[in-house]
């Protein structure tokens, strides 16, 4: 074996340790997650909060200081006017829950360890995936144990993201993380597959861009359907309470502390929208490609059936978003639809379906 | 926002529920032509008496969101059965297999068109129904997008208070100077602005409605693009020995597609030869023996008197001559062989391309030798040889005869053959690689076994009898091409550029309207309000308006004794969530 080789497989070895430790740190924040909902629940806060209210639909937004540059070059502070926000006709105005800490000192403090760690996990874990990268010397996206280890990564650095633009996302950690587990826990058992070279159909720029923002979308896709879950989930509990009704403990608890089921909403739709127009990218990117390699650009390959059929159920979920009597949840019923044809495209298609797209490696 | 309120008896929540109607009343005029979406209502209503009546209804119908939605989503049922059972369009190999297996359910597919789902009647139907939907939806809303255009934005509601984002303040400056300076300050910042009585009406954002319009066109686009080209489409095979050539046309094909109005006379003059294939593969690790580089290198010349280019093929990257690719599809080996006669003749000298059957190139062929060949006698007959080749041989008392190794490291040809009748030289394309034995008898050896022998380059197994030998002389590779011409690929990518450009705007850019009223107040003393109203709720709207009060109150200077948003106010922390919002997030959906 060669010295070339030799510093290849020692980078893959390299890879494999980190995709390890970043399972480890990312257990570990799994149970900081937990040890934040579960204090969380014993907080005051997130009980009385949970006695829901449709009062009057005015907020006041923000009477922010704002700077406004004056002539000759200094700044002056102005108040910026106090804007009055009301909902929209017939939405129901509740507030957002406090969180999975349920304002709770130590809950709050487990939940920024969590925090921490997600982001630690996350370096590691991208670390893995460059090391894999650099020892195949291509993009790791050859195989479905590649494209596992790149899809968690990037869902948890879209989760961090957004954290970071200081959205209201804090509260999916849990589920995340446990996704994320489970997805590399099936990545290094059946899925792995020892790094190599790619098969000369895969020897394309086209690799880099259609398989890197298949995976984008994938990911995202993937937290705007957690939001999409836990909105018909808040949603039912809204209404038991609207209605006098009485939720269960557990679920009292737990769904009290999340968005409200319009933040929910609003959190997946501007997410799946966010994205259809680059899965839209994507899948013209494949056909180009396609058009490349094969000859054609559309073949009706299963693969390319379900990217469409995938594309086609997200434009029938936005289409639902603007018809009357689907808003809510029937349509939130289809944006899940509409991720179960992603997830399947993704595993069903590699392992039970044979098709051209038969780089899978399993 | 962790404010805590109690739940509110039942009358007061009715009392409520009739101020929001009352709101969607008066706010119906100010948010009208916010969008083009087909409106709802008409769709319960039973049609009118008659056949007009009945079109009328039918059309309404169809081109409703609601039928649009419906059909969307029977597209993405009826595509599902086409991935998971064997279609015709794809391998008809794998149809037959699939029919000899499954001999109950077959005849209902078949029935159903299920092996041929994509161009089945039904799922022809169910597009064919939602592009006339589309084109049903398009043309009024491009009418009505237009109006929009002409117009001007309606005037400000009566109470801007009962509006989604709302500002108040009291200014010294005069009703008129505020409405002015509020004119030129949308403006300038690209609002469609005018004075409507005591307040500037604005709106920005048309081209959200412009992007969704170019999306739904585009897709037409490219449906039109992608019909025509299945019409007119050619596509066919050829495979090509080193050192052969091909030309572009109809016989020279092994084997040929064409779409339905598709021209033999349009296919594009050309011709190339192939110098030299080289095939690299992965020659340790686990994953040995797969494929590394396929490349093919070819001379050719464009239309009949082209000067000669060389140019290199691979896999992901065709050969294009005037809108033609030429793609790299397969290779193998075509062992050369020369056969010499009875009277010890050469009578046969040929590079034989053989069927790799498996991923290390184990191939098999015939050689058949049709004309030339007399026995010892003199006789004229024909020969027929088995051809079983492995381009890297396990080594004898190995057992196995496949290949170990897809490259030619150690070639082994395998031979046994057959005089006689070789049938009719038909030159039918699957007939090459096969031998029709009968009419034609073995050639045994001395113990009266068939006959038959291993060869290295170079060798000769010599036939029983004086009737003649056949050598081993070298080996070739060849490639096999798909040549391929599909047109109006360029509008099908154009279209979908533009449909991307166009889903973009319509899904990121929000359309809003802004009312700014400056009156005087009953103590004489300039109120000016605003309010902003989106096609949904939306974060950004409350944060725009701000800008602009800001913007505005630099000629409206609140006065000294009621500042910028007057209403003393017992929380005055900020909201958090509303100003944490970020720019970048898709303005909503249409939510009326
Ligand atoms: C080929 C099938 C179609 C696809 C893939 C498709 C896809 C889409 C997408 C992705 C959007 C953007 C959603 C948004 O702006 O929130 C949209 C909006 C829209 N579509 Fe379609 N569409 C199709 C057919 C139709 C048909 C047949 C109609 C007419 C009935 C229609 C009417 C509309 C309207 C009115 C909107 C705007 C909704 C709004 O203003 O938010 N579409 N469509």
């Amino acid at each position: 074996m060669n010295l070339a080789a030799a510093t290849n497989e020692n980078l893959a070895h390299t890879s494999n340790v980190l995709i390890y430790s970043s399972m480890a740190v990312y257990t570990l924040a799994f149970f900081a997650y937990i040890a934040e909902w579960v204090f969380g629940s014993r907080s005051k806060v997130g009980r009385t909060a949970a006695a829901l209210t449709g009062a009057e639909g005015a907020d006041a937004a923000g009477s922010v200081k704002v700077q406004v540059a004056q002539q000759g070059g200094g700044t002056a502070v102005l108040d910026r006017p106090k804007i009055i926000t009301r909902a929209a006709a017939g939405t129901r105005d509740v507030p957002d829950g406090p969180g999975a800490a349920g304002g709770t000192f130590k809950g709050d403090l487990y939940g920024r360890m969590a925090v921490s760690m997600t982001v630690l996990a996350f370096l590691v874990e991208a670390g893995g995936v460059l090391a894999r990268a650099m020892s195949v010397q291509r993009a790791p996206w050859g195989n479905m144990y590649e494209f596992s280890i790149t899809f968690s990564t990037v869902a948890v650095g879209a989760y961090l993201v957004l954290l970071a633009l200081k959205k209201n996302v804090r509260w999916m950690g849990l589920l995340l993380v446990t996704t994320v587990l489970l997805d590399l826990g099936i990545a290094t058992t059946w899925l792995y597959t020892d790094s190599d070279q790619l098969v000369p159909a895969l020897h394309s720029y086209w690799l880099w861009i259609h398989v890197s923002t298949a995976i984008i979308c994938g990911a995202v896709f993937f937290l705007g359907g957690v939001g999409t879950l836990m909105y018909l989930f808040r949603d039912s509990y809204e209404n038991k309470l609207a209605n006098g009704g009485e939720p269960g403990a557990f679920a009292q608890s737990v769904l009290s502390r999340l968005p409200s089921a319009a933040s929910l909403d609003k959190f997946s739709y501007r997410i799946n929208a966010a994205v259809f127009p680059l899965w839209t990218f994507t899948i013209i990117a494949g056909a180009i490609w396609a058009g490349d390699a094969w000859g054609r650009y559309w073949g009706w390959d299963p693969k390319e059936v379900w990217s469409f059929i995938t594309w086609v159920a997200y434009a029938c979920y936005l289409h639902a978003r603007a018809t009357a009597g689907w808003k809510g949840r029937k349509a939130a019923y289809l944006a899940l639809i509409a991720f179960g044809c992603w997830l399947f495209n993704y595993y069903g298609v590699n392992i039970f379906v044979t098709g051209k797209h038969s780089y899978a490696g399993v | 926002m962790s404010n805590t309120k109690s739940n509110p008896p039942a009358a007061e929540r009715e009392a409520r529920d009739e101020l929001d109607r009352e709101n969607a009343r008066e706010l119906g005029a100010a948010g009208s032509r916010l969008s083009t979406a087909p409106s709802e209502e008409s769709s319960a209503g039973l049609p009118a008496m008659g056949v007009i009546g009945w079109v009328r209804w039918f059309w309404r119908q169809l081109t409703s969101m609601r039928v649009a939605l419906i059909l969307l989503f029977l597209l993405s049922l009826g595509a599902i059965p086409g991935s998971l059972i064997p279609q015709n369009s794809v391998d008809e190999m794998k149809v037959e297999t699939f029919k000899k297996a499954h001999t109950t359910v077959s005849p209902i597919y078949e029935k159903l068109q299920f092996f041929d789902v994509y161009s089945s009647v039904w799922f022809s139907a169910i597009y064919i129904l939602l592009f006339v939907s589309l084109i049903g939806c398009i043309v009024p809303r491009t009418g009505q997008f237009v109006g929009q255009l002409r117009s001007r934005p309606p005037g400000a509601p009566k109470r801007l208070t009962r509006l989604p984002a709302y500002t108040t303040w009291r200014t010294g400056a005069e009703p008129e100077q505020v409405r002015e300076a509020a004119l030129a300050m949308m403006r300038k910042r690209r609002y469609r602005a005018h004075t409507a009585g005591d307040a500037v009406a604005a709106e920005k954002g048309y081209l959200r409605e412009a992007g969704n319009l170019v999306f739904h066109i585009a897709l037409i686009v490219m449906l039109v693009a992608f019909a025509f080209g299945q019409l007119f489409k050619s596509e066919g095979g050829k495979l090509v020995v080193e050192g052969d050539g091909f030309s572009n046309t109809l016989t020279q094909y092994d084997d040929f597609k064409s779409g339905s109005l598709f021209d033999a006379d349009s296919l594009a003059p050309f011709s190339f030869k192939l110098d030299k294939f080289t095939g690299t593969y992965e020659r340790s690790g686990p994953q040995r023996g797969t494929p590394r580089t396929y490349e093919a290198h070819v001379t050719y010349e464009k239309g009949a008197y082209g000067k000669p280019q060389k140019s290199v093929i691979r896999v992901n990257e065709p050969l294009v001559i005037d809108g033609t690719k030429v793609y790299l599809n397969a290779h193998g080996y075509a062992p050369v062989v020369s056969v010499k006669d009875g009277r010890g003749k050469e009578v046969y000298r040929s590079p034989v391309p053989l069927l790799p059957i498996d991923n290390n190139v184990t191939s098999t062929g015939a050689i058949k030798v049709f004309d030339g060949y007399r026995d010892k006698n003199g006789k004229k007959t024909q020969l027929g040889f088995q051809a079983f080749f492995v381009p890297t041989f396990a080594g004898n008392g190995k057992g196995t005869m496949f290949s170990q190794f897809p490259a030619a490291d150690m070639p082994v040809l395998a031979l046994n053959g057959y005089q006689g009748y070789l049938g009719p030289d038909s030159g039918l394309a699957q007939n090459v690689y096969q031998l029709d034995k009968s009419k034609m008898t073995e050639f045994k050896d001395a113990e009266g076994k068939q006959l038959k022998q291993r060869l290295l380059v170079g060798e000769t197994m010599k036939l029983p009898d004086g009737a003649g030998s056949i050598t081993f002389e070298g080996i070739q590779e060849w490639a096999s091409f798909q040549i391929s011409e599909q047109p109006a690929s360029g509008w099908a990518l154009t279209g979908a550029v533009a449909a991307i450009a166009g889903l973009a705007g319509s899904l990121f850019i929000q359309r809003r309207r802004v009312w700014v009223r400056a009156v005087r107040g009953a103590d004489g003393v300039t109120v000016v309000e605003m309010a902003g109203l989106g096609r949904s709720e939306s974060a950004k709207l409350p944060e725009e308006l701000a800008d602009l009060a800001v913007a505005l109150i630099e000629s409206a200077p609140p006065r000294a004794d009621a500042g910028p948003g007057a209403e003393p106010d017992s929380s005055p922390e900020p909201d958090s969530d509303s100003v944490e919002e970020s720019s970048e997030e898709p303005a909503e959906g249409a939510e009326k």
